[in-house]
């Protein structure tokens, strides 16, 4: 084993420190007492108090929840569909368009992605509001799920889908009992990809929200144009607390199931 | 494979799904870039009218032009964005790089145990709001803030020193959001990396700089072609940290669309401003992709 050299430990410590310090300084100011933001003049939970008497900020919460929960759960059924095209589905008519469409999204700057979507559903006569939003989370998450699906399934070994056929299974039953519990913890992770995409969006939401929606992060831009506020860095605590746990345990899941497969 | 129809409904559904909403849209940027604005809902004109049968659709044409990418040309505002967006994401880039590269290094050589978890910490802040962490930078670069304070305080200063909304403050928050980009690929060919050709160079007389610099270095260099494309190319678009961090001079093509869009109303222009970026980030899009495949089959 390589012992680490000064040098290294110096990058370390200075990479992480840089990467973490900021958040770290977010957190501790949440809990301050003084309006202004950047002097300490003591411990204080009030503005999380503040934060729940915040109307506006539950409502887009609530607003953001529930296009997070719909579109990546759309995202992840058309994700996992696209990915078995790509992988499974071999040769057909307009292939490389396809695959064009699912790369072409992750690499398109976003403010290209909103004015089209938002182009699109005015040309169309859709009032835009909730729905709009989810149709256009869901189209770039599905790129992002069928990236993610596709690269476990093109792992695993097709014949097992093939015992299972000529063992009497219909194509359904072989996807719901052999191909899915193989590929869970890929579709898992594409919905959780997706719900943490739709979570952070606020350039597309823009777009695509007009008046009647307002999402989560567009209620925090708006507020933090105007400046620095104890209120959003209780918010930022609350929201980072969440997504710290949610990665923590989604780890130790997955490395209780890597053992119980070691076991057997 | 015969086609039949769950096959047809398993490829139909999300290409379908995927023209709708990903490349029809596309096609009406374009269409609306060649129009002209005028004052009504929606503020731009012609309208494909098909009440008219074929006639309106030839109206429809030839109605259409190219009067808004004149304008980009002749507006030096748009071409100064262009190139200043252009410019802050290499330089941004290169910073990136330079703080990227020794910490992906130094992640490559820490121990087994070690490697998993720091990894683990690389990826977490993907998980945070971008928002959030951008905003975490406000507090600590205003001139009341974090650092101003400290150097206030140690007397190097004597007033405070202006860095939010400038372009430091931009370099500053690209670095930070962006480090992830470049360190995942670096670490992935870095990680990869067979350690006994490092020995054999220095067995063959080379120093360690030199061997680090003529095996490691250009062993690794799909990765950082990698790190660097997935930085520069996004952030080129890049709107919320110009619009938090950068001040009145801080010029980028995401933010100057989006105003064009929001404050303007200026459809056809800010549609004629999309295309056009959109084909400035075709070339690095292409090389993007080309790396990729190259690694892909050396894989092989």
């Amino acid at each position: 084993m390589r012992k680490l050299s000064w040098f290294n430990t110096v990058t370390l410590s200075l990479g992480f420190a840089f990467l973490y310090l900021p958040i770290l300084i977010l957190i501790i100011f949440s809990f301050n007492e003084s309006k202004l933001v950047t002097v300490w003049s003591g411990f204080s939970v009030k503005w999380y108090g503040e934060l729940f008497k915040n109307e506006a900020f539950l409502e887009a919460a609530w607003v953001t929840l529930r296009v997070g929960i719909i579109s990546s759960t759309l995202a992840t059924v058309l994700g996992t569909m696209a990915a078995f095209v790509l992988v499974r589905a071999g040769k057909f008519l307009g292939r490389t368009l396809f695959s064009g469409m699912i790369y072409a999204p992750l690499v398109m700057p976003e403010v290209i992605t909103g004015l089209s979507l938002l182009l699109l559903f005015i040309s169309i006569g859709v009032d835009r509001g909730l729905m709009t939003i989810i149709l256009a989370h869901a189209t770039f998450s599905m790129c992002y799920v069928c990236v993610v699906v596709s690269s476990r399934m093109s792992q695993f070994d097709e014949s097992l889908d093939e015992a299972a056929l000529d063992l009497g299974c219909t194509r359904l039953d072989a996807f719901f009992s052999v191909t899915l519990p193989i590929i869970a913890p890929a579709v898992i992770s594409g919905w959780l990809l997706s719900f943490t995409l739709s979570l952070d969006d606020l350039v597309i939401a823009s777009f695509t929200a007009g008046p009647s929606a307002t999402t989560l992060p567009m209620q925090i831009f708006s507020s933090v144009k105007l400046g620095v506020s104890p209120e959003i860095n209780a918010l930022s605590t609350i929201l980072i607390g969440l997504v710290t746990l949610g990665v923590i345990s989604a780890s130790l899941s997955t490395k209780r199931v890597k053992t119980r497969k070691n076991l057997h | 494979m015969q086609m039949n129809w769950p096959r047809k409904l398993l490829i139909g559904i999300p290409f379908l799904w995927l023209l709708a909403l990903f490349l029809v849209p596309f096609l009406i940027i374009l269409k609306i870039s060649l129009s002209d604005p005028v004052l009504a809902i929606p503020p731009y004109s012609p309208r494909l009218d098909l009440s008219n049968g074929f006639e309106g659709i030839i109206t429809f044409f030839s109605e259409l032009d190219f009067e808004n990418y004149i304008f980009l040309s002749e507006d030096s505002l748009y071409w100064k964005a262009y190139i200043s967006s252009i410019k802050i994401s290499a330089i941004a880039t290169f910073f990136t790089l330079m703080i990227g590269f020794p910490l992906a290094y130094a992640m490559s050589n820490a121990s087994e145990n070690w490697r998993t978890p720091l990894l683990m910490l690389i990826i977490l802040p993907f998980w945070t709001s971008f928002l959030i962490r951008i905003y975490s930078w406000m507090g600590i670069l205003s001139n009341t803030g974090l650092i101003n304070q400290l150097l206030l305080w140690m007397g190097v200063i004597s007033e405070p020193i202006i860095i939010l909304n400038t372009n430091t403050a931009v370099y500053i928050g690209i670095v930070y959001t962006y480090l992830p980009f470049m360190v995942l690929p670096i670490y992935a060919t870095l990680d990869r990396l067979d350690g006994s050709l490092l020995e054999a160079a220095q067995d063959l007389g080379c120093t360690r700089f030199s061997a680090f610099w003529l095996v490691t270095l250009r062993l690794a260099k799909p990765g950082i072609a990698a790190g660097c494309f997935l930085v520069f190319i996004p952030v080129i678009g890049e709107f919320v940290i110009p619009s938090l961090l950068g001040g009145s001079r801080t010029l980028m093509i995401g933010k100057v669309l989006w105003d064009e869009f929001f404050a303007n109303r200026d459809w056809p222009i800010a549609s004629a401003v999309a295309v056009f970026l959109l084909l400035i980030l075709l070339i690095p899009i292409v090389l993007f992709q080309r790396n990729e495949e190259k690694q892909r089959e050396h894989e092989r």
